[in-house]
């Protein structure tokens, strides 16, 4: 092994400096985004900026804090597919529950808790 | 000239073991090289004592079970009062609970799974020993707060954990929760190495289709372990911050909901009930391949649809909640979607008849196992489909046709295919043979109990006998009286099953390395295996091409012919 | 054994020529450094898969409630400091950059500049559990913890200590009208308000409030959040909790909120305010499951944060024996992945928790 003489050599992928701090500009400037943008009342859009722009800083860190965007494409899809099994689980236990919400009497219509 | 070639020492290997040996269970001495090892087979062996110990004991739940309601048909000798129902709903729900997370859904992945996997790669551990051993002690962390369960009050809650029943019970609820949580982790973590260990340390020459189709079970098992389990662990821990806290999510008295605790637990557990049976589906291609004497038909197709059962198994939860509130759309899409569950268990089963279908099947005790999964599966999983239409379900739910549902599955395709695996390594893992007429006999009383068991369960249910009930009306006497009856047949084949390898362990003849003629890895080394796994470096071809072991009378077992193997894997990579 | 025997994972790694002699840190059971780096990750990865779906359980339970009570979570949120929330956030982004350094530092052999960078990270850790201490504290004072210790906890309709719900009402109040947009606090208080079975629409304080709009105008459009909300989440599930307008004056709150729609969208209004009244009887009951579902989300995410500092501490263990080294700095990239999923996690919750609207 001649690692020891050749500087970019050696196993995984090694960031930049430059890009590490690129990368935590932007992240900063996501956060102070997403805090200004709840002093403008968008209606039912806020809450979705908020979840883009957490959406895109979570890409942010994956991809470069986590070397995702170097590394074997495999763990990128193990993370896809958590979240995807994710949405599906929030997906269909909001929409049930949407619909029988209805059924459930007030609180103090049930009794007591016990111990 | 291939590198094979160059270093093949074209004589093969497949002889008499010579004395003096050492194998992995002689290795090395003591408790703490038992306690501290890092060797996926003594891990394996130490599952095996753990989880055949929960077995022995969920399963005496289960006869006093069947005793408690065999005596109710004669009131006078013993009538039902308050205080023997309540000792019925802690024996059914300690027998639910232990049999599924401390039985059922560790049997196969980590005992056959933990001691196979890595022989079937032909690599010397798992990818993660640290963690697999890990694996194990958490394991018995999660039994010794079951132990503590037992002692402190027991639990009468189902092993569902159903709210706001959990969350007011005075039994002991989290320790119980915190129990089936710490036994998740040890799922997890098995998971998590088998999945790693197939992607990383496949041999030069296995590529994902040349794979035995055991390992594409595990694999899908593993997927679902990952990615299941994780919500079980987090519905128990709101459990006990609501038993603790009562922070309400949960409990409607507080505002919260507990049709949404269904959902959290059926997300878990419905793939749950595939990590139980993808496994032993695994288990039952191999011995079909090796029984048959043949290539598995439809290799592809039997791998894949492991991989769609793991997947499509995630879709299919709201079919335990038909009943419970769930809104009617949730009922209609999830009623659909479980319909086409059936497809994929289907294209298993058919493959197997096909396998079986002109090969020159050899009636071997794991054999008989695997013909018995095939019939008992095809009533669990058919009744499945039943339950899963909407109309029927509304009737059925709750009743002892369920009950007669998922132990068809769980007991007699996923239970009779851990035994029929257990019998089929059985040399490999310990070096011994089995005495076959004892082992048939024990297979036929199971076969044969289980039927008489459950079988009734189903006309039972249809006429409206509810489950986990301690009391039943006149009419159902003679049912359960044939059910308890058979359920002792069926206990009796267990125990001659435990007498048989026992009495194996102790004066069993020595086993060869290669008793069946399999061609998989496992079989490529001595029985038992060394420390190391492999002597030497095992021959990587089609896992299913057995031609080149022949017979040789004098051991009683198959010797490999490494010139011919090179030959007919020529001839296929044409 | 041979040096021939290859393994191949899927990252093709099959061409590594290792050393006759395994080195040190590869254990026995791998034929490469490089087999054995992919494997550890592709665990940790793994691993972090299963993280993700536990905390998605929460995630969930959130959702649930968050859509089907909207205005519960308004309310409850006034309880929360967006600014310790957004400061958070900036620690422990920075901890994140410190440890994707120290992983640099580590691949290219720089022993000072990866302990420096561990430390950092270990003190981002340790100044996000003080800050998640403070806002703790602050719930604490106010009675907010989750279930039986929190002041809005109910037991068979009646507030279990309603002393303390006075006083967490005039705190939440207090913060929901006051604030930015400079309202005085809600005369707050009285007996009424701890009525819990008057329901909504007889409530005085509707008529109460309907004058407050006539009034100062800024935008205090909080009567009316009900109508608001449903327009705004779009949940059809809303309806269930909104009664119709019953009254002349709930007439008049309808009406005043309309005029006042245009100062909705100009950018100087503060977001749609919840106070105490404006909730029906039902939602008062289920304010306490606000605060279960904020506690359970950030304590298992503190507990997460606790596990990845010891982690690094350990990390900064090692580091300081020398164990890494440009071949060998596995464990410090695998252990900064957790710390990234960690904080991954948080920049979810951020919004979620400290950002409702
Ligand atoms: C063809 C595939 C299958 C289908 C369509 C199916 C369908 C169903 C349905 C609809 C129910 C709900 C019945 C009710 O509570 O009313 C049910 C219950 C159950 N099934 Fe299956 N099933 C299948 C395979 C399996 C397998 C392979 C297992 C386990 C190895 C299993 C284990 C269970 C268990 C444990 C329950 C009862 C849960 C409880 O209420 O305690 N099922 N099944
Ligand atoms: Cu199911």
């Amino acid at each position: 092994m001649n690692a020891h003489t050749n500087d970019d050599h050696g196993i995984g992928h090694v960031s930049p400096i430059w890009m590490l701090l690129g990368v935590f500009a932007l992240l900063i400037f996501f956060t102070v985004m997403t805090v200004a943008v709840t002093y403008i009342d968008l209606g039912p859009a806020n809450i979705w900026i908020a979840l883009g722009v957490a959406v895109i800083k979570a890409t942010l860190v994956g991809l470069y804090f986590m070397h995702l965007r170097y590394d074997s494409p495999f763990n990128s899809l193990i993370l896809v597919c958590a979240f995807l099994f994710l949405a599906l689980f929030i997906g269909i236990a909001l929409m049930d529950t949407g619909e029988y919400q209805q059924n459930i009497g007030p609180p103090d219509t049930v009794r007591p808790v016990a111990g | 000239m291939s590198v094979i070639q160059d270093q093949v020492k074209v004589s093969g290997y497949g002889g008499q073991q010579g004395p003096g040996e050492t194998n992995y269970i002689n290795h090395s001495k003591g408790i703490m090289s038992w306690l501290l090892t890092l060797d996926h087979k003594r891990i394996g062996l130490m599952y095996m004592i753990a989880v055949l110990t929960a077995f022995l004991g969920g399963g005496l739940c289960a006869i006093a079970l069947r005793t408690m309601l065999y005596m109710r048909s004669a009131p006078d000798v013993a009538p039902i009062t308050t205080g023997t129902q309540d000792v019925y709903n802690q024996l059914f729900t300690l027998h639910g609970a232990i049999l599924v997370f401390m039985f059922i859904i560790p049997a196969v992945p980590a005992i056959l799974g933990n001691m196979i996997l890595p022989l079937m790669l032909g690599a010397k551990d798992v990818a993660f020993p640290r963690l697999n051993l890990l694996s194990w002690y958490c394991y018995m962390a999660g039994a010794t707060f079951f132990l503590f369960v037992l002692l402190s009050g027991g639990l009468d809650t189902g092993w569902t954990f159903y709210t706001p029943y959990s969350t007011s019970t005075s039994t002991s609820v989290a320790a119980a929760t915190m129990g089936a949580f710490i036994l998740g982790f040890s799922s997890i973590l098995t998971g998590l190495n088998f999945i790693a260990t197939i992607h990383m340390l496949r041999p030069a020459g296995m590529g994902w289709f040349r794979m035995p189709l055991f390992l594409w079970a595990l694999y899908a098992t593993s997927i679902i372990q990952v990615l299941a389990t994780p919500v079980l662990a987090i519905t128990l821990m709101l459990l006990a911050a609501e038993r603790i806290l009562h922070v309400g999510i949960f409990d409607p008295a507080l505002g919260g909901d507990p049709v949404l605790f269904q959902h959290f637990f059926w997300f878990y557990s419905h793939p749950a009930v595939y990590i139980m049976i993808l496994p032993g589906m695994g288990i039952i291609s191999e011995l079909m391949a090796t029984f048959c004497r043949r290539q598995v038909f439809g290799y592809s197709f039997i791998a894949f649809s492991s991989i769609a059962i793991a997947l499509l198994g995630f879709l299919v939860w709201g079919h335990h909640m038909y009943t419970s509130g769930q809104s009617a759309m949730t009922n209609a899409i999830f009623s659909l979607i479980t319909f086409s569950v059936a497809i994929p268990s289907a294209i298993k089963i058919f493959n197997w008849l096909a396998t079986m279908y002109k090969g020159s099947i050899s009636l071997a005790t794991p054999m008989l196992y695997a013909l018995a999964f095939i019939w008992l599966f095809t009533i669990g999983g058919l009744t499945g489909v039943f339950l899963g239409a909407l109309s029927l379900d509304i009737m059925a739910h709750d009743t002892y046709f369920v009950v007669a549902h998922f132990h068809y599955v769980m007991v007699g395709s996923m239970l009779t295919s851990f035994i029929g695996g257990m019998y089929y390594w059985w040399p490999k893992m310990f070096g011994k043979m089995y005495n076959e007429t004892v082992a048939k006999v024990a297979w036929f009383l199971i076969f044969f109990g289980f039927n008489l068991t459950f079988f009734i369960q189903f006309i039972a249910g249809s006429q409206g006998m509810p489950r986990r009930y301690a009391d039943y009306l006149p009419e159902f006497a003679i049912y359960h009286q044939i059910s308890t009856l058979g359920s002792y047949v069926l206990a009796i084949g267990l125990f001659l099953v435990l007498y048989n390898w026992i009495q194996s362990l102790v004066s069993g003849p020595k086993a060869p390395q290669n008793p069946w003629g399999g061609n998989t890895l496992e079989w490529h080394t001595s029985s038992p295996p060394p420390h190391e796994n492999f002597i030497e470096d095992p021959h990587v071809t089609e896992p299913y091409e057995m031609r080149a072991w022949d017979y040789d009378e004098s051991i009683d077992g198959y010797v490999y012919d490494k010139a011919k193997a090179i030959e007919l894997d020529k001839q296929s990579q044409h | 054994m041979s040096n021939e025997q290859k393994h191949t994972g899927d990252t093709g790694h099959g061409d590594n020529h290792h050393p006759p002699d395994h080195p040190a840190h590869l254990a026995h059971h791998f034929e490469t450094p490089e087999q054995q780096f992919e494997s550890g990750k592709l665990g940790m990865w793994v691993f972090l898969a299963t993280e993700v779906l536990m905390f998605g359980g929460l995630f969930c339970a959130y959702a649930i409630y968050r859509g089907n009570h909207q205005d519960v979570f308004l309310y409850g949120y006034g309880a929360l400091d967006k600014m310790w929330g957004a400061t958070n956030t900036v620690v422990l982004l920075a901890s994140s950059l410190t440890m994707a350094w120290g992983v640099r530092a580590a691949q290219k052999g720089q022993q000072k500049l990866l302990l420096t960078m561990l430390f950092l990270t270990f003190m981002g850790g340790v100044g996000f559990m003080c800050i998640k201490g403070v806002e703790y504290k602050a719930k604490w004072d106010h009675n907010l913890f989750p279930g039986t210790m929190n002041a809005f906890y109910y037991e068979a309709g009646q507030p279990k200590y309603p002393e303390k719900l006075e006083h967490a009402i005039e705190f939440i109040d207090g913060r929901n009208s006051g604030g930015n947009s400079g309202g005085e606090v809600q005369g707050g208080g009285g007996h009424g308000l701890l009525d819990a079975d008057v329901p909504y629409d007889e409530s005085p304080a509707i008529e109460h409030d309907a004058q407050q709009v006539g009034h100062d105008g800024a935008g205090h459009i909080v009567s009316a959040s009900p109508v608001i909300l449903t327009a705004s989440f779009g949940a059809p599930a809303d309806m269930s909790t909104i009664k119709p307008p019953a009254s002349p004056a709930d007439m008049g709150v309808n009406d005043a909120v309309i005029d006042h729609a245009g100062v909705l969208t100009t950018p100087s209004a503060e977001h749609t305010q919840v106070l105490w009244r404006d909730l029906s009887s039902a939602e008062q009951k289920k304010v306490h499951l606000f605060f279960g579902i904020y506690f359970m989300m950030t304590g298992l995410h503190g507990l997460h944060v606790l596990i990845g500092m010891i982690l690094i501490a350990w990390l900064f263990w090692k580091a300081k024996k020398g164990a890494f080294n440009k071949d060998y700095f596995a464990p410090v990239d695998i252990g900064g992945l957790y710390w990234h999923l960690v904080d991954l996690i948080w920049i979810f919750l951020f919004p979620l928790l400290y950002l409702i609207h």
